[in-house]
């Protein structure tokens, strides 16, 4: 084909001999977007970074605009306008926009002394480009995540750019700034410029994708045109079975007190008037767009966020939850958002994470912890939970995304919860973790736990839980059952504020 | 505006202004030629000092050894001046100093840069080398009859006038400051070396994705910081008049205190040239002046561990508003 930009042929791929590429043929297009699509560990980084450069392939041939290399390095892959923009972007966020976009520039050409007109000036130029405003002299640190995205965009342009491999583009992004981003994406598509995308969100990969490439065990099983694809094929070509999707079901035991019941909780300028009920053995869904409010709400009722008024009543006995320590000693877990800063010690053992909320019950009688006991909960909860690991003495760090949710959860299970809330519980996760964590969490509810999950993974919500809370401007505007409701009409609900 | 009050230069100044308001109206002496001389005379090591430091903390490290590495190579330097060249002239020693401090700080940067070991650990380590090499090694005794070269430099006067007191001198070394103070402040903002030194400190994995060579980038830093400190040391020696094998090691740690009061974050990546040259003037004037309105010198310690907590307190809070405000906007 003539519009051809890359063209890789029997890759063969091993690291201490584990294989995690076998015999891939892959070509990308010029103007064409494609997606690569795969479970977590099924060869899509090393994938990426062989045509980056930074890995060398063990066989195979590659060629970028049908000149055959035989060693490509990092630099070549950048001089032939192959431009990877990773998860962190690798900004400076102490550094101006400006600076962030023009730099690499600065360093290329070999410049020893800053010329900052000019860098203004390549800056301004590269986001006119794009068409997109972000204050120059801002430091990125300022900016959102959305523009942090183009601005990386930006700097690969810059760059000349000719292929932009992208990390799951779209997975910090709120659907209004998905829409900025495909929009910047189409129009560079126009220059012919061809995208790479690496996701989990398959929705998001179904519209804008042209090209879909789907891996599974360091193979590619299935590639073409978007056409071809629903929802229901591609996570079946990604796992390799398919997955059921019907809501949970529930029946109210009223006879018990709610494990959880909040009447007219007020923070101001968060939250208003919110009255919620949690049961046992309910799975309850709080969704809203920017700003309603969502996470504040989970914020307060961990003791994050004081109340400024508000009546909290757990399994009938009213309670003040005034600090975490109040919040767990009431039997509330809380799983973050961003467990990897906030829920986990990366640099530490997976056992030591697991067992460090309970760590003051495994005490022996003279006060010091008990290893034997340590390891014996340690092993109960890696089994349970399936946490995919070698030896659970291994960093967290070294865990997939789906395996660390999974060691969060089980720090909390340890401490044997009442209630549990789960903010964006599947963030970042692949597809076939996602289902076994949406499983864990139904087998909890079935084992009598509350649960409060915080998404914006519509699917997700109407998946797993029994009703969806809708947050709008800090209040709870309606309540809706996941079966009187599907995805499409969520969304409707969801932005009706922003046609408002 | 706003933008302008949040920034940390302008909180270090305005409490610059009410420390100076506050003593010049007990004591109306504060508003002297004669004393702002003085307090210009005790920025002169400091100021240097705090350039250093400043470039280290922006590049994510912190430097411990400054002290004992100005030390050496003043000690040194009047050691092996009395010994093979007791006329050279001033230049010349400035020269063996910076040179010694080079070598010094370039051992610093070899465990830094080569063996990626924490800042921290190897300074704390050549602190304590460096210092007990010389005392060990080549002399523990105090140097009191200094080449006439010093003496000299040590009595030269760049502004003198008459006062109350006599004359009131401003000494030259404050060119040295003020030289080294443009050239750092060049270095940070024109060069692209000292844009990488900001770069090091925000995001070192992007910094070295970025093509940024990050163990030259460290041994600059380590060795720059040698040559200021091997500078600052013979600056303090010859206005002392003396070579004092204990001298100097000992005040790192207000040094880094009135570099963060300046606004360097120790996280990195954040500092600038003028924060820390009001950092520097407002430990100054604390540590000066607070005598004229009758304060006991013990006191003054305790004022200026009170000003560092306000001043690096305060941004700490309005950041963390800041970002609460920020987080409650994206992730609500």
């Amino acid at each position: 084909m003539a519009d051809e930009f890359l063209q890789l042929s029997g890759i063969y791929k091993s690291f201490a001999g584990v294989r995690a590429l076998q015999d891939v043929d892959l070509s990308i297009e010029r103007g064409r977007i494609h997606c690569l699509v795969g479970e977590n560990g099924c060869g899509k980084s090393t994938l990426i970074k062989i045509i980056a450069g930074v890995y060398q392939r063990d066989a195979g041939t590659l060629a970028i605009k049908g000149k055959e290399h035989e060693h490509l390095h990092p630099i070549d892959a950048i001089r032939e306008g192959i431009q990877v923009i990773y998860q962190d972007f690798s900004l400076f966020p102490n550094l101006t926009v400006a600076e962030n976009i023009a730099l690499n520039e600065q360093l290329a050409e070999g410049r020893r002394l800053m010329n900052w007109r000019k860098v203004h000036h390549i800056a301004a130029d590269a986001l006119a480009q794009i068409e997109v405003d972000i204050p120059l002299d801002a430091r990125v640190e300022e900016v959102s995540v959305a523009n942090k995205q183009l601005i990386a965009i930006s700097k690969a342009l810059r760059q000349n750019a000719q292929l932009i491999i992208m990390d799951e583009p779209t997975s910090a992004l709120t659907e209004r700034e998905i829409r900025t981003l495909f929009a910047v994406i189409h129009k560079l598509q126009a220059r012919g410029i061809a995208f790479l995308f690496v996701s989990h969100k398959l929705n998001e990969v179904l519209e804008i994708s042209e090209t879909i490439i789907v891996m599974r065990s360091a193979r590619i099983v299935s590639t073409g045109d978007r056409k071809e694809y629903d929802t229901r094929r591609l996570i079946f070509e990604m796992t390799g079975h398919s997955i059921a999707d019907k809501s949970y079901e529930f029946t109210a035991d009223t006879s018990q007190p709610a494990i959880l019941e909040v009447e007219g909780l007020n923070i101001r300028h968060a939250l208003q008037d919110i009255n919620l009920q949690v049961r046992a053995g309910e799975i309850v869904g709080v969704t809203g767009l920017l700003g309603s409010g969502r996470t504040e709400l989970a914020l307060a009722l961990f003791g994050l966020l004081p109340m400024d008024s508000g009546r909290l009543t757990m399994d009938g006995k009213r309670v003040g939850i005034k600090s975490i320590q109040d919040a767990i000693a009431h039997g509330i877990g809380y799983v973050p958002e961003d467990r990897l800063t906030e829920g986990l010690f990366l640099e530490q053992s997976i056992g030591r994470n697991v067992v460090v909320r309970t760590i003051d019950r495994l005490r022996s009688p003279l006060g010091l912890t008990d290893p034997r006991r340590v390891a014996g909960q340690v092993s109960e909860w890696v089994d349970s939970l399936r946490i995919k690991t070698a030896d659970p003495r291994l960093p967290v760090k070294t865990l997939s995304g789906g395996n660390q949710q999974r060691v969060v959860l089980a720090k909390w299970l340890a401490s044997k919860p009442r209630l549990m809330i789960l903010n964006g519980p599947t963030v970042g996760v692949d597809i076939g973790s996602k289902d076994e964590l949406h499983g864990m969490i139904r087998q909890l509810a079935g084992e009598g736990m509350g649960l409060l999950v915080i998404s914006d993974d519509l699917p997700e919500l109407l998946q797993t839980c029994n009703r969806i809370l809708l947050m709008r401007h800090g209040r709870i505007v309606e309540e809706i059952r996941p079966q009187d409701t599907d995805e499409n009409k969520l969304t409707a609900k969801l932005i009706e504020e922003e046609t408002l | 505006m706003n933008r302008i009050l949040r920034r940390n230069e302008t909180l270090v100044a305005l409490l610059i202004i009410l420390l100076s308001l506050g003593i010049g109206l007990i004591n109306p002496t504060f508003f002297t030629v004669a004393n702002v001389f003085d307090l210009l005379r005790s920025i002169i090591v400091t100021g240097i000092f705090a350039m250093g430091v400043l470039i280290v903390i922006v590049s994510g490290g912190i430097d411990l050894s400054f002290t004992a590495i100005a030390v050496f190579a003043l000690y040194c330097t009047v050691r092996l001046m009395k010994a093979h060249a007791p006329d050279a002239p001033i230049w010349s020693a400035f020269v063996v100093a910076a040179v010694i401090g080079l070598g010094l700080g370039l051992i610093n940067g070899f465990f830094i840069a080569r063996f990626k070991f924490p800042t921290l650990i190897v300074t704390l380590g050549t602190l304590s080398l460096f210092e007990g090499f010389l005392l060990f090694a080549i002399g523990n005794q105090i140097i009191r009859d200094v080449p006439p070269a010093l003496t000299g430099f040590a009595r030269s006067s760049l502004v003198s006038l008459p006062s109350a007191r006599g004359t009131t001198v401003l000494h030259p070394a404050i060119l040295i400051t003020a030289a080294v103070v443009l050239l750092v402040f060049f270095l940070l903002n024109y060069t692209t070396l000292g844009r990488g030194i900001y770069a090091l400190g925000g995001a070192p994995e992007a910094a070295e994705r970025a093509g940024f060579n990050v163990a030259h980038i460290q041994y600059f830093i380590y060795g720059f910081v040698g040559v200021l400190s091997g500078i600052a040391g013979m600056t303090f020696g010859s206005l002392a008049r003396q070579a004092n094998p204990q001298d100097i090691v000992g005040t790192e740690l207000s040094v880094i205190a009135a570099v963060v009061l300046g606004g360097a974050q120790l996280t990195g990546g954040r500092g600038t040239v003028m924060g820390t040259i009001l950092g520097v003037i407002l430990v100054a004037i604390a540590n000066n002046n607070l005598i004229l309105i009758g304060m006991p010198t013990v006191w003054q310690r305790v004022v200026i561990g009170i000003i560092i907590l306000i001043g690096t307190g305060l941004p700490a809070i309005q950041a963390r508003r800041a970002n609460k405000r920020l987080s409650g906007a994206t992730s609500a």
